[in-house]
């Protein structure tokens, strides 16, 4: 964050939104709906970024909180009949309480224990998933029907299953959270989380409570990943236990370091690139995964500030 | 079956397991410990172990004793070269660094579990025992092959044990654990020992996946479950103890092979992994050793 | 009254006693100096007071309040800054993001960015750095990131700065600087200052306290210490062993 203007970062920022406002009428069908995934796992993304990129705190248990919102807010659709708003809202609540309670413990460690216990204890979520199959759908999941995706708002009544509909909301999500993160970075609150990354005992002795602002970045990060799962059942209308396996944890790693680690539109990038990679060679091979191995060896072998953070250092300094 | 025979069926395939485990977790508290890698491909390594396994046994001819004693030499064998060459091309580059490994070997997990589901297919299949002997008990038989990997498992623990103590190997490697730094300034080539260690971790658990192979089939997922139950078995053990690893190791083998014949398998995993993870957040420093530097 | 005095403070590592039985108390305004040789339990000393370590016994009362078992952070927020003996500025941020870490915890009202930026410029233009302030800490000059560690520890605007060798890497002409600058600190803040070099001491300090092997030697003003026999053999015995 050197001296930068915000009306030039506020700028790009909403051109960004713009730009992908402007795709939607432009993008043959297939991409339009893969853009909307996209834009929904961004979400993820950034939600991951703002622990591991701003915090420094790397979790290998994140897809607990993404299936928190997804089982939240599908669960509640699909056994209690909630309307879509209620639905989402509570996906949001089940991420940020799991990741209040998840927090109060995983911050007893650091380092490498801090990257095992969250990994165990997603573990322990993916298996809760399986063991209560009953209500869960267990590894099968579980489809929402398009009756209940239907948003009444006013007189007017929006289809999720619409794919305008769909982009449009994956968009809405994608830019509040973008500007939010924005707002976070730029902030008193985001200069002590990177003060806590660089050097967590000196800002200590600058009178921070670290742990507690930890916390709050653990819960910031469990709520916002826990909205991208929320929407992504509520758009796609599936709900199931793989997205609660050890790889939806390393996934969001991937895109972040993949578009930059601690910058804003990082997550977008990492989620975009690594999405047409794997579309673009799913026609040569259907090894998705080796695709996902290789390139994070890769990554943090040549290329630890991914994508915009390598931008960042030679080119553009004031990019947040 | 009465209770008292079921349970004793239950002990010996604890045991059975545990021998394994012990093992497999052994492999990756060296890494860890000499180290400070923490190897999340560990578990590949054992499934490349058995994979190799069932390839070399159905290339060889003749007795099945044949094919499997020449699977539990090769096999070991070009899993350490794998090693070495993960070791040389992407550690070494890191410098060691515990959360860039941690990355890269997430990477090495996806490369080597999708190579094999390429080359080897998505099926299980068996490596025949080198021999077929049963043991009868006055209650039920009981395979004599099974015993034995109980017994192979105990020599090869105690020889690393004898490594690592009396031999100035062992005293090399223990001096780079203790502070990697003074060592080097010893003219101990700390490079070359964390390559052979890594290695020899890997080789650890390749071989206790040869020795498991005949009882439960070679499968390209099979490397996720000793991952888990190695890191668990570390975990409570405490680090570079060989005693705890081994300690820990029956103590996870037995009540995983006795508490699963009871409960479901699924609630097993889920209590056992909620301990662990609670131990690792109220105990962390007597369980990754006493020397956090 | 004094700002701070401690009853029976003891540190133990291991079979070690790094802080042995300390009894000591500073007066509000004054600029104290501890020496001793290597190892004397100076650090660790200054630890216990701002909380970083916890004592294994005694106490230590702030300002008539017992901060005996009080987190770190919130005897910062009382008023004791600490400054590290070896340089920790936040490398990677720039030299006004490290000043405002500590302005921004400051102020507890109004929360607009113009305080923030006074305040830190405030905080780098005494230090003299408000000519560097978008300049990447870790690419300062070693002197200057003492100047900045400096400035951080003023914007807490503590009521007790300690500082650990604060002069050590410092050239000759930087130390007649960093002597103002802590005469001018001291008009509004109690000084707490480990230090080698003897000079420093001898200028800066009202009283010195002399540690050695984690206790109090010798207390007394600089030629009182100067006069102190046992002082010369403390001193003597650590060059010679």
């Amino acid at each position: 964050m050197r001296d930068a203007s915000p009306a030039k970062v506020y700028a790009l920022h909403i051109g960004v939104i713009l730009a992908l406002f402007a795709l939607n009428f432009v993008l043959p069908d297939y991409h339009q709906g893969l853009f909307a995934r996209i834009m929904a796992l961004a979400v993820f993304a950034m939600g991951y970024n703002l622990l591991f990129g701003y915090g420094g705190l790397l979790s290998l248990g994140h897809a607990m909180f993404f299936s928190a919102g997804l089982y939240g807010a599908g669960l509640t659709v699909y056994h209690l009949g909630w309307g879509v708003p209620e639905a989402f809202l509570a996906g949001i609540a089940c991420g940020a309480l799991l990741a209040l309670v998840i927090g109060l413990l995983a911050l007893r460690t650091s380092g490498v224990a801090f990257m095992i216990v969250t990994m165990m204890f997603a573990q322990v979520f993916y298996l809760l998933i399986l063991y209560f199959a009953a209500w869960t759908g267990g590894d099968q999941g579980l489809v929402i029907q398009q009756a209940s995706r239907v948003v009444s708002i006013g007189g007017a009544s929006f289809d999720l299953t619409d794919p305008t509909v769909r982009y449009m909301s994956a968009l809405a999500l994608f830019s509040v959270v973008l500007l939010i993160t924005l707002a976070i970075v730029r902030s008193r609150f985001g200069r002590v989380l990177v003060a806590i990354r660089e050097n967590e005992e000196r800002t200590r002795m600058l009178g921070y409570d670290t742990t507690a602002n930890k916390l709050i970045a653990v819960v910031a990060s469990g709520a916002t990943c826990a909205a991208s799962g929320a929407a992504y059942a509520l758009l796609f209308g599936y709900v199931g236990s793989n997205f609660a396996s050890v790889q939806y944890s390393i996934l969001p790693l991937l895109w972040v370091l993949l578009g930059g680690a601690a910058t804003v539109l990082g997550p977008l990038v990492g989620t975009l690139f690594m999405y047409y990679v794997t579309d673009i060679t799913s026609g040569f091979t259907s090894a998705y995964l080796l695709i996902v191995g290789i390139a994070l060896i890769l990554l943090v072998l040549f290329a630890p500030k991914g994508i915009l953070g390598t931008i960042r250092q030679r080119w553009l300094g004031w990019l947040p | 079956m009465h209770f008292g025979p079921h349970l004793l069926l239950a002990a010996l395939e604890g045991l059975v397991t545990s021998a394994v485990l012990a093992l497999t977790a052994l492999g990756l508290s060296l890494v860890f410990g000499v180290m400070r890698v923490v190897n999340v491909a560990h578990g590949e390594f054992f499934m490349l172990g058995a994979v190799l396994a069932w390839a070399i046994s159905t290339a060889i001819a003749g007795h099945p004793a044949v094919g499997f004693v020449a699977a539990l030499v090769i096999a070991p064998l070009l899993v350490g070269l794998v090693a070495l060459i993960a070791e040389r091309l992407v550690l070494r580059r890191l410098n060691y660094n515990p959360e860039g490994t941690i990355v890269a070997t997430i990477g090495m997990l996806y490369i080597i579990q999708q190579l094999a589901l390429t080359f080897y297919g998505p099926e299980a299949r068996p490596v025949e025992p080198p021999f077929s002997y049963r043991i009868l008990l006055p209650w039920f038989g009981y395979s004599g092959y099974k015993l034995s990997v109980v017994a192979a498992s105990v020599i090869l623990l105690v020889l690393t044990w004898l490594v690592l103590t009396r031999t100035k190997i062992g005293l090399i490697m223990r001096a780079t654990q203790y502070d990697s730094e003074t060592a080097q300034a010893f003219g101990i080539p700390v490079e070359r020992v964390y390559a052979g260690v890594f290695a020899v971790g890997a080789m650890l658990a390749a071989i206790a996946a040869v020795l498991i192979v005949p009882i439960s089939q070679a499968h390209y997922l099979m490397g996720q479950d000793p991952l888990l139950l190695s890191f668990i078995v570390v975990i409570i053990g405490g680090l570079g103890s060989l005693r705890g690893t081994v300690v820990a190791a029956i103590l996870i083998g037995l009540s995983d092979g006795i508490i699963s014949v009871f409960f479901s398998p699924t609630l097993a995993k889920i209590i056992a992994t909620l301990v662990v993870a609670m131990v690792l957040v109220f105990r962390p420093q007597g369980l990754f050793g006493t020397t956090a530097r | 009254m004094p700002l701070l005095t401690t009853k029976g403070l003891s540190r133990r590592f291991g079979g070690l006693r790094a802080v042995d039985g300390v009894d000591f108390s500073l007066m509000p305004g004054e600029i104290r100096a501890i020496i001793g040789p290597n190892g004397a339990g100076k650090t660790t000393f200054v630890s216990l007071l701002s909380g970083r370590i916890q004592p294994s016994s005694g106490m230590v009362v702030f300002d008539g309040a017992d901060i005996t078992n009080m987190p770190a952070y919130k005897r910062v927020r009382l008023g004791v800054a600490y400054t590290f003996q070896i340089t920790s500025v936040f490398a990677n941020l720039t030299a006004f993001d490290n000043v405002a870490l500590p302005v921004q915890r400051t102020l507890t009202d109004g929360r607009t960015k113009g305080q923030v930026r006074t305040g830190v410029m405030e905080a780098l233009e005494r230090t003299g750095l408000a000519d560097r302030a978008h300049t990447l800490a870790g690419q300062l000059s070693y002197g200057h990131q003492r100047l900045l560690e400096v400035a951080m520890g003023l914007a807490l605007k503590p009521r007790l700065l300690i500082l650990d060798e604060p002069t050590q890497g410092l050239a000759d002409s930087e130390i007649d600087n960093f002597i103002a600058l802590v005469r001018e600190i001291a008009r509004s803040a109690t000084v707490l200052l480990i230090e080698h070099n003897m000079p420093v001491v001898m200028q800066l300090a009202d009283r010195i306290t002399v540690f050695n092997m984690g206790r109090i030697l010798a207390e007394g003003t600089p030629e009182q210490i100067r006069a102190d026999a046992q002082v010369q053999d403390a001193y003597l015995g650590a060059t010679h062993g």
